[in-house]
């Protein structure tokens, strides 16, 4: 129990080398080793989603996934969304305009998982964002407003796409 | 004289009341810089975790420890044993009982904290944990609240058996809490007694839990040198905690800090001080080292604050063609082994008196019986005030049951029954004073909005059509009309353990003109940074954004009662106006000074006062706040800052005209929501945005309460709904679109005219779910269906109906 394991990945672009026991989570490895405290533990049965991170490219819940099991991953977290120079994702953009979040609890892992879907689904229609965030639990906003938060980011991912075309 | 903006662009430009401001919380929330207790870590920083009891009812034999204590990393495993000597192994509850930190001898409900594991992390934490040995001897466990009260049922709580007098009057069984009655029993009587049409019915409203999406958390810190203990904690009511930390631990309140951090949603949850508090504080008073406690979500549906638990026998007396002379009603409360209601001292059953509803009702008689059994206590409002819920769903439920006997539509027979205009304020029957309503205007429009008499139309068409085996649908079409009372309360009658039940606001502006305001209340998602700082922006003239808003911090905030019950707007907001208004009071003597005029001779324009006739002499605020701070009249106090605490002359009553339409698979019993239409009247609109969003959540809330949430309990008294697996939380899938409007009756004793939003959703969205599933099956006679209308449940009513078949057997 006592022994640890190395694992070496990268998370938000920076690359992390560390000595983890086996049994921990990767949740844990992000908020108490690497004091990235977005992302938030809400149930710890994968049902709520507010543990949501990106790695390698599809939406995981990090309260049910061991650190070591991301070892060579590349990990992306809310506190990863914006770009380096502090511009917004057009999807934390489209949350503050759109009122797509009250207490915030959910709002990083809401937000991760969105960040997945419009990679997979860059024009989704509402019955698509509904499944697409249907893993994801928020308690104060009826998800009405996230649904149109994330169809506001399609539109303006859509129209830098169009731009730079 | 540099020109001037327009009056409607300077007003634009404050962003103050009405204005659908965006939210200064979000920045951070939307970039994960929120700060919440679990992202608290100090130097030193120990963890705790309960041990708590696999029984419902049980004697404790004995208790080992020391496995536990063996394994490294582990500081102290705390008991009963260890508590007693401090008198803290019971602790006050807001309801006027006792209730045990660490079980003291037996447990009464299935995961009742028993010992509390400290250790160095978590981890080592939840291991000891499960190396505590506990002995226990089984008792025979109490779950139906129908039989508390019988003479051979078992005797939960030896601590008080012999206890005749509880707090709210004679005990007449070891296991009654206390009975409430209000009303005029004789005269309602008489009114049963000379009705031509009277109706009843055994109305449930479940067990639920308002599940924050975060859990119950907390950080104790004792500072043995400075003598002074700083507590982190998901706390409604941060001041209210302190006050009860320093009655319990004996350490001075002014050497006590609560800090409530940012909160994951608290829906009535973090109001109560919980045992996993008391024994973090205890620890770390003990240890002289930061101790936390974080609940795991099943420790937080199976022990912290559920809500309702309501079976409620309601009689309507009325006359044939519908007017309602007399309501009659009996509650059995289920309380759990505690009696830790959250509602106001002299309130054991909350507001349930609001009862009468939207409806001009002359005569009416309530009891509730509030009985223990073997299961969490709590008793929270869930998104609601006191018990207002239960109230609201009661009399809207039971007046369809009334329409449906007398052969009149339930909107009709609402009309009949409503509350005028001209008679507010309304006295009603069981003793509260309606502020301001206009509900025939709210339902006309509901109605219209809706196509109602179209709705009906279709409603019988599919019922043809169902009759001739065209569809296995039904459709539903369900009304609320509700009238809520929040904003706790005059202190004449509201107070939490004592302490009357107003709130607070202190400002100070610096010179620069920016400013910041604190309040006593406790925002849990609800935006209060932002609508606050409305408030303020259009009282004083400076715009919103230069006005900082802070909550939760007892060092820094004026004393408040912090936020349930919708209350913050009501007495919080209240006293921001009023703080506002003494701002404006010695900033109109300082302009006057400056421009050498009478204070009389200026007059308020939106950022600035001007001379009357003389528009050429001016000074904004920002203007006479820096003069605040260097040119004053001969003996004004420099600086310009103002506190008010306000103690509210009465609550408020928002209402709304709610309409859900679904449609029911008779075959699977599932259930389609097509259309929610939400119609409410808070008053005054501070921020129309946050008012939608408050309106969308607290619906989707309702939605899962009406058609799915409960915590149930097996006959051996384990509890069935402790994870997210068996409790219903809607997602974005399943929760239908949300339809919003409006109507806006100012409160005429609120010094802005706002009443309160947050709760009024929750409130009026249950009855119209639940109303709209009964309707569904109103023509086939099988009476009041209870909630939680699951698929399961719905189609049993379908059974019941002689409709439930295969579609193989449908003809």
């Amino acid at each position: 129990m006592s022994e640890k394991i190395r694992v070496t990945l990268t998370v938000n672009g920076r690359q992390v080398d560390t000595l983890v026991p086996p049994r921990l989570l990767l949740i844990h490895l992000l908020r108490e080793e690497l004091s990235l405290t977005g992302a938030h533990i809400g149930c710890e049965t994968s049902h709520c989603g507010a543990c949501t991170v990106d790695i390698d490219g599809r939406s995981v819940k990090s309260c049910t996934l061991f650190a070591v099991q991301a070892d060579g991953g590349a990990v992306t977290t809310v506190e990863g969304l914006a770009a380096a120079d502090g511009t917004l994702h057009p999807l934390q953009e489209g949350f503050r305009e759109l009122h797509g979040l009250q207490c915030g609890y959910c709002t990083p892992g809401m937000l991760m998982r969105a960040y997945r879907l419009l990679q997979e689904n860059p024009q989704p229609s509402e019955d698509e964002i509904r499944w697409g965030l249907s893993g994801n639990l928020c308690r104060c906003t009826g998800y009405q407003n996230i649904v149109k938060a994330v169809q506001y980011a399609a539109d303006r991912m859509a129209e830098t796409k169009e731009a730079a075309e | 004289m540099s020109e001037v903006a327009t009056k409607e662009q300077r007003t634009a430009d404050l962003k103050g009341v009405g204005c659908p401001r965006k939210r200064t919380e979000d920045a951070r929330f939307i970039q994960g810089r929120g700060q919440y207790v679990d992202d608290v870590k100090l130097p030193g920083m120990l963890h705790g975790e309960l041990v708590r009891s696999p029984h419902a009812h049980a004697r404790i034999k004995s208790i080992d420890a020391s496995a536990a204590l063996a394994l490294p990393g582990v500081k102290a495993v705390l008991t009963a044993a260890d508590l007693k000597p401090l008198g803290l192994h019971y602790m006050p509850t807001l309801a006027g009982d006792v209730q045990a930190v660490l079980a003291d001898e037996k447990v009464l409900y299935q995961n009742q904290e028993v010992a509390f594991v400290i250790a160095e992390d978590r981890f080592v934490a939840a291991d000891a944990a499960d190396l505590v040995e506990v002995e226990y001897e089984d008792l025979p466990p109490l779950v139906d609240p129908f039989h508390a009260m019988d003479d051979d049922a078992p005797v939960l709580r030896e601590d008080i058996q012999y206890k005749t007098d509880g707090a709210h009057g004679a005990r007449r069984h070891a296991n009654h809490i206390f009975t409430w009655e209000v009303g005029d029993k004789d005269r309602t009587d008489g009114s049963f007694a000379d009705a031509e049409v009277t109706v009843k019915e055994l109305i449930t409203y479940q067990r639920v839990h308002p599940s924050p999406l975060e859990t119950c958390a907390i950080v104790a810190s004792m500072d043995k040198i400075r003598e002074s203990l700083t507590i982190y904690g998901t706390f409604q009511a941060p001041h209210v905690v302190r006050t009860v930390a320093a009655l319990l631990s004996g350490v001075p309140e002014h050497k006590i800090h609560v800090i409530a951090p940012d909160i994951g949603g608290g829906f009535g949850n973090k109001v109560g001080v919980y045992p996993g508090y008391v024994c973090a504080i205890v620890a770390s008073i003990v240890l002289g080292t930061p101790v936390k406690w974080v609940e795991s979500r099943m420790e937080n549906l199976s022990t912290t604050a559920f809500a309702r638990d309501y079976h409620m026998t309601a009689e309507l007396a009325a006359t044939k063609d519908g007017k309602i002379t007399g309501l009659r009603a009996h509650v059995l409360a289920d309380h759990g082994a505690f009696d830790a209601c959250a509602d106001p001292s002299k309130f054991p059953a909350g507001f349930f008196n609001i009862c009468t509803g939207a409806y001009d009702i002359p005569t009416a008689h309530v009891t509730v019986d509030g009985v223990y059994t073997n299961k969490a206590p709590g008793g929270v409002a869930y998104r609601c005030s006191f018990r207002v819920t239960e109230a609201s769903y009661m009399i809207e439920r039971i007046v369809d049951v009334l329409a449906q006997k007398l052969g009149m539509d339930p909107a009709e027979l609402r009309i009949k029954n409503f509350i005028q205009p001209h008679q507010f304020p309304y006295q009603q029957c069981l003793g509260w004073e309606y502020d301001s309503g206009d509900y025939p205007t709210a339902m006309t429009k509901m109605m219209q909005a809706v196509d109602y008499d179209g709705l009906r139309r279709e409603q019988a068409e599919k019922r043809a059509a169902f009759e001739r085996g065209e569809t296995r649908e039904l459709m539903g079409v369900g009304i609320s009309f509700f009238t809520e009372i929040v904003g706790a309360g005059p202190t004449r009658n509201c107070d939490i353990l004592g302490i009357g039940m107003f709130d607070s606001c202190e400002i100070r502006i610096h010179p620069t003109g920016a400013a910041i305001a604190r309040l006593g209340t406790k925002s849990q998602g609800q935006g209060h940074e932002t609508t606050y700082a409305q408030i303020l922006a259009t009282e004083i003239g400076l715009g919103a954004d230069d006005i900082m808003i802070e909550e939760g911090d007892t060092d820094t905030a004026p004393y408040g009662l912090g936020t349930y019950g919708s209350r913050s707007t009501p007495v919080a907001g209240a006293a921001a106006a009023r703080v506002g208004r003494k701002i404006r009071e010695k900033a109109q003597k300082i302009a006057a000074h400056l421009l050498e005029v009478a204070p009389d001779d200026l007059e308020f324009d939106v950022d600035r006062f001007v001379a009357k006739g003389l528009p050429e002499k001016q000074k904004t605020m920002k203007e006479i706040a820096w003069a605040a701070y260097n040119d004053l009249p001969e003996g004004m106090e420099p600086g310009l800052e103002a506190v008010d605490y306000y103690d509210p002359p009465n609550m408020t009553y928002p209402f709304g005209a709610y309409l859900c339409v679904l449609d029911i698979d008779v075959d699977t019993g599932q259930s389609k929501v097509r259309r929610f239409y939400a119609l409410d009247d808070c008053g005054t609109r501070i921020n129309p945005m946050i008012i939608e969003g408050q309106v969308h959540g607290g619906l989707t809330e309702a939605f899962g309460i009406a058609m799915g949430q409960e915590i149930t309990y097996d006959a051996m008294g384990n509890v069935m709904g402790a994870s997210f697996m068996d409790f219903f939380l809607p997602t974005a899938v399943e929760t239908p679109r949300w339809e919003t409007d409006y109507t806006e009756t100012p409160s005429p004793h609120h010094p802005i005219g706002a009443k309160g939003v947050g709760e009024s959703p929750n409130v009026g969205g249950v009855s119209a779910f639940s109303n709209a599933v009964n309707d569904a099956f109103a023509h086939t006679g099988i009476g009041h269906i209870q909630m939680p209308h699951d698929y399961w449940r719905t189609w049993k009513a379908a059974e019941r109906a002689g409709h439930a078949q295969g579609p193989d057997q449908s003809n």
